[in-house]
């Protein structure tokens, strides 16, 4: 089994709603499929767009930032700044070749530990329909 | 500066907890210890049941010296759970705190793959060679010690903001209680007795209002909201909004020179007045003037104007006379006060149960809210304390109670909480009517009861003695009887499964409890969490049920989520002695994720400065003479949304560097070369 493919995705995500949201579907123990490795940091808004072209640059098959709704955010308004950055991001990728749909910015809540849940599961569904990131075809 | 210090070679510990079977039953510890030795720098990698225990600390702290490492990782349960603790063993262990990274294998991992131990082995491994990335980059960080205004504010004014006030005050602190209504009380004040003891609520409550106004810490800020909140743990700067009241008190008459004026809440204002409102303490069943106070024993007495619905006609200002306590133009006022921490106590609301149009309040005269017959029941309410129906004014002999009128509901209309304290309050209604009516018949629908507390389960018994019968069943329609108004409530009783049908007199809806309206503002302001259904999030439902995630700021009350009087009060000191700590230790100390410029790096183009949620930027001269970014340290809270943004990457998130984040990312998608 462990020949097939399977998606490399990185989580890129805040401290205060997004990991704390991911920390509550693991208390209430709710299933969700491995596919993701996570990048704490305090706020989306550290979220440098260097970050997810690196990841893509070394391999990732999708990337995930994710952090406080609009107007909780710990910082103010480090999410929306980040958004802003996130949808400048999306049109790069696109430029670049890489599907869009590999890249997503979610808001997830302290609270929303089953939402944590479902957007992994949404993203390794959709990252894997995709199939592997064309810059790994590009390599080879 | 960082890239000024002499690299050192980096030596990494690597530690994995099993806790218990918690990660050991889903990933294979053995494996994920073996990987660690052959990762990059790794030193030493070691396992153990649990980590976090005593001997666990102790052999970190021993591996530190012995291994002279100059990085930690453990492999174990969430950093918001256990980094303190990891970081204190690190200092112990002579190595800087800030040298320490987590890697969560429990919360995310363990325990959402529990059925996946090669996936959940895989992300473990992940997991360390991405924490050991970013441990090989740690720096020395030292956190900021900053003093602690010897000052707290408490928002809120019921039972629990009360109780919180009382302590902070006693224990030395300077304390604002700061509440939107122009008395204190909030809605234990409505109330006409407390179940189990059935204490007179108003009796055991009122000597606490009166001793907020007397006493020497307590500020009272009646009528004010909470306008904006600045600052950090230890100096929050509240701006707050003093609603005009129309109303000067001896104070204020003073100080414009009004000798021995000022309002005493003689009353002479209020007959004169023209203007009739509803009375919202009453719940609109009695009427009040535009100058009005709530009820005989508000705190402060003081005579509030309503500027919405007066007409300035001034009758009031005239028989007012030489005490000149009213003033019709007077205006809000902001005032900003400095406090160390804060409790925010802004209690609830009650649901608005006409949405489930099944029951038909609103529509239907004689049927009630809880509240409602509260003060229908209360000696000192509308009706003063003459149990009548609303809809002839005749004495009801049989009155249904409601249960779960909105809590415990999935149909998405309701609550799918439990309000927790209405079965409580429902006994003790059918209890007040015996009392008041001989010969009355009480019938309470139920799905369960909850008499859970102290003496509560022998005061439900007590009760079924007082020959409460009690059908268990949801109540599936009320009708009324458009003649009589009486009402044909159906249900089943399920537990004879039997179809029911009684015609009563009255019926009453234990409605369910929502947060205010405000409780979303308020919670903005302060920076505070809320859960699913809209309640203030606790740090820790366990370990923190007082605290949030915002330094300083604490919970008290049903703010927090529902619960009865005792609960609230006992919260509520939780609350007060939580936010005492930090005053009466005098300083905290700040996590040092400071912004730093490298200047050498910075064109000065100042596009961070706009970005900066807190104004700690500023452009100023390097020793070169160009001009550069500067970080006030103060200001800064170490988000990061510069360090995001610098187009010359000259911005060093300190701990959350972008060397460090990279390496990170790195680790994860190159395997173990980097």
């Amino acid at each position: 089994m462990s020949d097939e493919w399977k998606p490399k995705i990185l989580g890129i995500i805040c401290n205060w709603c997004s990991y704390a949201g991911a920390d509550l579907a693991g208390s209430a123990r709710t299933q969700y499929p491995p596919g993701i490795r996570t990048v704490r940091v305090m706020c989306t808004g550290r979220v440098d767009t260097l970050f997810i072209m690196k990841a893509f640059a070394s391999g990732a098959d999708g990337v995930l930032v994710s952090g406080c709704h609009f107007g909780d955010c710990h910082y103010l308004e480090g999410n929306y700044k980040a958004a802003k950055r996130m949808f400048l991001m999306k049109s790069v990728l696109k430029n670049m070749g890489i599907e869009d749909k590999r890249f997503r910015m979610t808001f997830v809540s302290a609270s929303e530990g089953a939402k944590w849940a479902k957007v992994v599961e949404d993203v390794v569904n959709t990252v894997t329909e995709l199939g592997p990131s064309p810059l790994k075809e590009l390599e080879q | 500066m960082a890239d000024e210090k002499k690299p050192q070679e980096p030596r990494v510990g690597v530690y994995i907890c099993h806790c218990g079977t918690n990660i050991a039953g889903s990933i294979d510890i053995k494996e994920l210890q073996d990987y660690a030795r052959t990762i990059a720098d790794v030193v030493v990698s070691d396992e153990y049941q649990y980590v976090c225990s005593t001997p666990g600390q102790t052999m970190i702290e021993e591996a530190i010296k012995e291994h002279k490492l100059t990085g930690l990782v453990v492999a174990a349960c969430s950093p918001r759970l256990h980094e303190p603790t990891f970081r204190r063993a690190s200092q112990e262990g002579g190595m800087n705190q800030f040298r320490f990274e987590m890697a969560n294998i429990r919360e995310q991992n363990s325990w959402v793959h529990m059925h996946d131990r090669e996936g959940a082995t895989e992300k473990a491994k992940d997991a360390v060679r991405m924490a050991v990335a970013k441990a090989r980059l740690l720096e020395d960080l030292h956190p900021k010690s900053v003093p602690v205004e010897h000052a707290a504010m408490v928002v809120g004014a019921g039972v629990g903001g009360i109780q919180a006030a009382l302590d902070l005050a006693s224990s030395g602190i300077k304390t604002y209680l700061v509440e939107k209504s122009p008395t204190i009380g909030g809605r234990m004040s409505q109330l006409d007795k407390t179940f189990p003891t059935l204490d007179c609520s108003q009796c055991i409550l009122t000597p606490k209002m009166v001793d907020v106004l007397r006493h020497p810490n307590i500020e009272l800020m009646s009528y004010t909201e909470v306008e904006s909140v600045e600052g950090y743990i230890g100096n929050f700067d509240v701006t707050l909004r003093k609603k005009a009241n129309g109303v000067l008190t001896m104070e204020q008459a003073e100080a414009r020179g009004i000798v021995g004026g000022g309002c005493n809440g003689c009353g002479d204002c209020e007959p004169v007045c023209p203007v009739i409102k509803p009375n919202p303490f009453e719940l609109g069943m009695a009427p009040r003037k535009a100058i009005y106070i709530y009820h005989p024993q508000v705190v402060p007495l003081l005579y509030t104007i309503d500027f919405d619905s007066c007409v300035k006609c001034g009758l009031c200002e005239e028989v007012c006379g030489d005490k000149k306590a009213i003033d019709l133009e007077m205006q809000d006022e902001l005032v900003t006060v400095k406090v160390g921490t804060a409790i925010l106590a802004v209690g609830y609301e009650v649901f608005p149960i006409e949405k489930k149009t099944e029951w038909g309040y609103k529509r239907y005269d004689n049927v009630v809210s809880s509240l409602e017959f509260e003060r229908l029941i209360c000696a000192s309410g509308p009706t003063g304390g003459k149990m009548i129906r609303p809809s002839d004014g005749e004495v009801p002999k049989k009155i249904g109670f409601v249960l779960c009128a909105g809590s415990r509901d999935n149909t998405g209309i309701g609550k799918p909480y439990c309000s927790r304290f209405c079965c409580m309050y429902s006994l003790k209604h059918a209890h007040q009517l015996y009392e008041k009516i001989p010969g009355a018949q009480s019938y309470i629908f139920y799905m369960d009861i909850r008499s859970f507390g102290k003496m509560y389960e022998e005061f439900y018994y007590r009760i079924q003695d007082e020959g409460a019968k009690f059908i268990r069943g949801r109540v599936a329609k009320i009708e009324e009887d458009p003649i009589t108004k009486n009402l044909y409530v159906t249900t089943e009783d399920t537990l004879l499964g039997q179809p029911v049908n009684i015609e009563l007199d009255m019926v009453v809806l234990a409605s369910a409890v929502v947060p205010t309206e405000e409780t979303n503002s308020v919670r903005k302001l302060f920076g505070v969490s809320q859960s699913m259904d809209g309640w203030l999030l606790e740090a820790h439902p366990k370990l923190n049920p007082c605290g949030t995630t915002t330094a300083g700021v604490f919970l008290a009350g049903v703010c927090q989520g529902p619960k009865d009087i005792p609960d609230t009060v006992a919260q509520a000191e939780g609350a007060a002695a939580a936010a005492s700590i930090p005053i009466h230790v005098g300083e905290v100390e700040l996590e040092p994720y400071f912004a730093m410029c490298i200047e050498e790096k910075c064109a000065g183009c100042g596009m961070c400065l706009d970005l900066c949620p807190y104004a700690a930027l500023d452009l100023g001269k390097s020793e070169d003479g160009r001009t550069v970014m500067k970080v006030t340290e103060a200001k800064c809270k170490g988000c990061g949304t510069c360090g995001g943004f610098c187009p010359g990457g000259a911005i060093w998130m300190q701990h959350f560097t972008t060397p460090q984040i990279v390496a990170q990312i790195d680790a994860f998608l190159l395997g173990g070369e980097q």
